[in-house]
């Protein structure tokens, strides 16, 4: 089985990272290729068309939907201002007119003569997206943004929760086995984006968002105090859309968990670098992982070269991500082609691991992940 | 393609969310028959982003594993001669995340309740339902359109001849919410009015220019009728043109193939409306899948299919533990866990979908989740199956007003004759009477029933395949996909502990059992034994309380299973008292290893 392919998480000291900054509905592209970005540069911007209300103006007035245009004292597409008359009743004699103010300020969408309902619309609300990361701008798609690519040291999580932030790294535990406690926080950490060991608990990460931590990159976290510090249930993973005044990026999975002493290392050798980070998870189509990125300054990606992905090879580090051996590392020792029976009966693939105390173990091909550079 | 009457080897794959299967089909003298099967990760996930990466692993396992060449690189080699090539590839797909749609409506309990009926019908997941009785304000409504970003959306509304002024409105809302698709800002929003006829020429005014309108044949033309096939072919048009299009690497697929790539439950529902019209039976069918589980069933000669978009067994999982509560998965675990551990067990195998249970307490956990997946997947089956009648529903309007009410659904689980179970928890147990046990449980079966199971997972091939080439289909189904576990014999009703149920005499045997009792009698595959079934008083297995049933079983691979723990099945609340009880009908049944 030369093919065999399991997905790992990217840890990587140097490479190269593209992002593509898309606005929502097109709009106007702000910079060129080749421009160098801070992260906060705007690259795009927009206008999101207004909210609407309706305005059943046959009802108000007492006529037919059919007769509403004769009332009408504006156009479809006309601007409003808000409590300007729109409509206006003939009255008796000229005299008990009703007249219909705007609720809003806006303009008129539709008159209806077939529902007797109009549609107003609020002014249109301006979107701008930012660079999200320190680089250089590589393609311009035009009236929809831009792609700014940096060489960076890079480190994928497995799930995590809030959107992008950008800030100063900073490592708030001596070793990834440590766990994220609410003494190892305090006012100094506000905007940082601390580096934490094996778990957080919902204490420590309720007193993260009081100082102010943008992000927290920690091993594990206990489900139950997920679903405590969220106030629900995640259902299906996707993630990034949380409002919770801080993004939290799960680099190993849910319980206590050390965090990966190639993780660690590389995230504590880039303490005090600025880095951008998203908590973003999608596990369906368009997976999409959370992620840390520290631009590396003056690096140039031309002179970077990126291994292609391969498949499991004898040799290979891989991480075990499923009890009962979740979390150790192994060097790959074999992949025997047969099935084999485990311990439920059931008959899988298999592969042999040597893992760092020596203990060889054979387990299910499934259940190991690639470590990747 | 080779001529359709002259395939010597067929190459089919499914791409699921987790999996990619393939499976490679021969003619062997006159007969065709499956050769083998490979699989390999399905490869939407990074680094590769490429569903054809997955396809092109489960093909050279196939290769491998028959020494035959398929591939040239990266072209499937067609025609076939004797030693290579294929005469024709197929294959299904869901691997695109599932396809979700709003709907839209006049009447909740009516016109919408049709068009939800459509969607779901047509696979997709309904994320909201519009109506104007849906006591929500205009407003409310508009901003709902633009935040749940729908992959498409059905307005209906209106019977021909009738309201055109809520249809108009409904539709004034839609184009002043401007929604725009799931995957960015490339395409406009497939919207499908299947509505008043006589409205056709307003809603076009009002949506053609700010999105992709499709119009079809109102899905209510009357009252008392619905018309829902035009809508759902409709969404299946749009769905592989527009949502499936956008899956990583499905372009490329889309051009292998020889025939158009089928939605993986379509493709399932097919071969069990097949079966049941060719054996006459009624039918339900079940594919667990990683992030959605499909139930389809065949009452009284109606076919109906919902998806349970969210729930399934890797991406889907914790989603069954929230719409269940952990305590309800507890309850089939037959050992002490604790809370907190379980929870993240769930969670993790969330974020790691294509991991697999290794030791047997985690084989435990999946097949307890599974249980509450099947059960709540049923319980929404059962409240969408009512009363279509195939392509038309006739209904009385008391009867369309009622269906909410009541919920009265054709869904009877005393008539049922067979259940097929698929999907990888149920076809890949390890031993196939914990499939039967895990369907008997969770849709608590009543009566006489035979169970099946998919074999090796490839109704989604062979589904496909029929639309193509039969033969090929139902032959390999009735040789090599179907494996029949055998019968369940469960007397309903309520007893006390130790109190006689039920009494079965078998060629000679009689096998008496109390309430609470489970038994499994062997009886061979392709073996049929008379048997006298005797419920006591209390108990029902088809003919009253009381009433004897003289009848034929079917043997299986499992056998026959008599469960006389009473329907509805109930579980001790203290726990050390239910994991005895699972503990006993475990070994009983020698369900697992150390049972």
């Amino acid at each position: 089985m030369a093919h065999a392919y399991t997905p790992g998480l990217k840890v990587s000291e140097k490479t190269i990272v593209r992002k593509e900054r898309r606005l929502p509905l097109k709009g106007k592209v702000l910079v060129n290729v080749g421009d160098i970005l801070e992260a906060n540069t705007i690259v795009a911007k927009t206008e999101l068309p207004g909210n609407v209300q309706t305005l059943n103006l046959a009802g108000k007035l007492g006529v037919l939907p059919g007769e509403i245009k004769d009332y009408m004292l504006k156009k479809e597409g006309d601007p409003v201002e808000k409590d300007e008359v729109i409509a206006e009743s003939k009255g008796m004699f000229g005299l008990f007119k009703s007249q219909i103010k705007s609720p809003i300020k806006g303009s008129i969408e539709t008159i209806s003569g077939i529902t007797g309902q109009i549609i107003l619309r609020e002014p249109p609300i301006p979107v701008q997206i930012d660079a999200y990361i320190d680089g250089k701008v590589v393609e311009v798609f035009e009236n929809e943004g831009v792609a700014v690519e940096a060489v960076a040291t890079f480190v994928q999580g497995i799930f995590g929760i809030g959107g992008e932030t950008k800030g100063i790294i900073k490592r708030i535990v001596d070793k990834p086995s440590d766990p994220v406690t609410p003494d190892v926080i305090d006012e100094s950490l506000k905007d940082r984006i601390c580096i934490g060991g094996s778990i957080v608990t919902k204490e420590a990460l309720n007193k993260a968002v009081k100082v102010g931590m943008k992000a927290l990159v920690v091993g594990g976290i206990d489900d139950y105090d997920l679903k405590n510090f969220l106030g629900y249930e995640i259902g299906v993973a996707i993630t990034g859309q949380e409002r919770k005044g801080i993004t939290l990026i799960i680099t190993e999975g849910f319980g206590k968990m050390s965090m990966s002493q190639k993780a660690f290392s590389l995230l504590s050798s880039v303490e005090g670098k600025k880095a951008s980070v998203n908590g973003a998870t999608q596990i369906r189509a368009g997976v999409m992982r959370p992620e840390v990125i520290i631009p590396i300054k003056g690096e140039s990606a031309e002179n970077l070269e990126v291994k292609a992905p391969k498949g499991l090879e004898a040799g290979d580090l891989i991480r075990i991500i499923r009890e009962p051996y979740f979390g150790l590392i192994g060097k790959v020792i074999e992949l025997p082609p047969e099935l084999q029976v485990i311990e439920t009966g059931a008959k899988v693939r298999v592969l042999t691991v040597q893992t760092e105390d020596g203990k060889q173990i054979t387990l299910p091909r499934a259940n190991v992940e690639l470590i990747e550079e | 393609m080779n001529q359709k009457n002259d395939l010597k080897r067929i190459i089919a794959t499914d791409c699921g969310s987790t999996t990619t299967k393939a499976i490679l089909i021969e003619k062997r003298g006159d007969e065709y028959r499956l050769v083998v099967r490979g699989e390999a990760p399905t490869t939407v996930e990074a680094p590769f982003e490429d569903v054809t990466r997955g396809v092109l692993n489960a093909i050279r396992e196939v290769e491998e594993l028959t020494n035959t060449e398929i591939l040239e690189g990266e072209k499937i080699l067609n025609p076939s001669n004797e030693k290579k090539g294929v005469d024709i590839y197929v294959s299904t797909s869901s691997a695109g995340g599932g396809l979700q749609m709003m709907v839209a409506g006049v009447v909740k309990q009516m016109t919408a309740e049709s068009a939800a009926r459509a969607a779901l019908g047509a696979g997709a997941i309904v994320m909201d339902v519009i109506a104007t009785n849906d006591k929500r304000k205009d407003h409310e409504r508009i901003e709902l359109i633009r935040r749940l970003r729908p992959d498409m959306i059905l307005l209906s509304g209106g019977v021909d001849g009738g309201t055109i002024t809520h249809v108009v409105h409904l539709a004034n809302l839609i184009a002043a919410a401007e929604p725009k698709p799931r995957f960015g800002s490339g395409y406009d929003l497939p919207i499908i009015y299947a509505g008043n006829r006589d409205a056709r020429k307003e809603v076009k005014e009002i949506l053609s220019e700010k999105s992709a309108l499709s119009i079809v044949d109102n899905l209510r033309p009357v009252l008392e009728r619905e018309n829902l096939r035009p809508s759902r072919d409709k969404i299946h048009e749009l769905f592989m043109e527009h949502v499936m299009a956008h899956a990583p690497g499905y372009k490329k697929l889309m051009k292998w193939t020889d025939v158009p790539i089928m939605p993986t439950p379509g493709a399932v529902g097919l071969l069990i409306e097949k079966v049941a019209r060719k054996e006459n039976i009624e039918v339900l069918g079940v594919d667990i899948g990683g992030a959605t589980t499909d139930i389809f069933s065949v009452f009284q000669g109606v076919f109906n299919r919902t998806v349970s978009a969210n729930l399934g067994m890797s991406y889907s999982i914790s989603n069954v533990l929230a719409e269940t509560g952990i305590q309800n998965i507890m309850r089939w675990v037959p050992f002490e866990i604790d809370e907190r551990d379980l929870r993240n067990r769930i969670r993790n195998k969330m974020i790691r979908p294509t991991t697999i249970p290794q030791s047997l307490k985690e084989l435990m956990i999946e097949q307890a989740i599974a249980r509450e997946a099947l059960r709540l997947a049923l319980i929404q089956h059962k409240r969408m199956a009512v009363g279509l009648k195939g392509v038309q529903q006739e209904r009385t309007i008391s009867d369309a007003f009622a269906q909410t009410a009541t919920g009265a659904s054709l869904v009877n689980m005393m008539t049922l004759n067979l259940v097929i179970g698929s999907g990888g928890i149920l076809s890949h147990a390890p031993r196939r009477v914990q499939a039967a046990l895990m369907m008997m449980d969770a849709f608590e079966i009543q009566g006489i029933t035979k169970l099946a199971v998919d074999s090796i997972f490839m109704m989604p091939h062979l589904g496909v395949l029929s639309t193509v080439h039969e033969k090929s289909a139902t032959e390999v189904f009735d040789k090599d996909c179907l494996i029949r576990l055998g019968t369940s014999i469960v007397p309903v009703g309520q007893g006390r502990e130790g109190e006689p149920a039920i009494s079965v005499r078998i060629e000679g045997n009689e096998y008496n059992l109390k309430y609470g009792d489970i038994k499994l009698i062997p009886i061979e595959q392709g073996k049929k034994v008379k048997a006298e079934i005797v419920p006591s008083k209390r108990f029902d297995v088809g003919k009253g309380r009381g009433k004897m049933i003289e009848t034929e079983l079917e043997g299986g691979v499992v056998g026959t299973i008599i469960d006389a723990r009473g329907r509805p099945l109930v579980l001790p609340e203290d726990p050390k008292k239910r994991r005895e009880h699972l503990d006993k009908w475990f070994s009983e049944l020698n369900l697992y290893p150390s049972n």
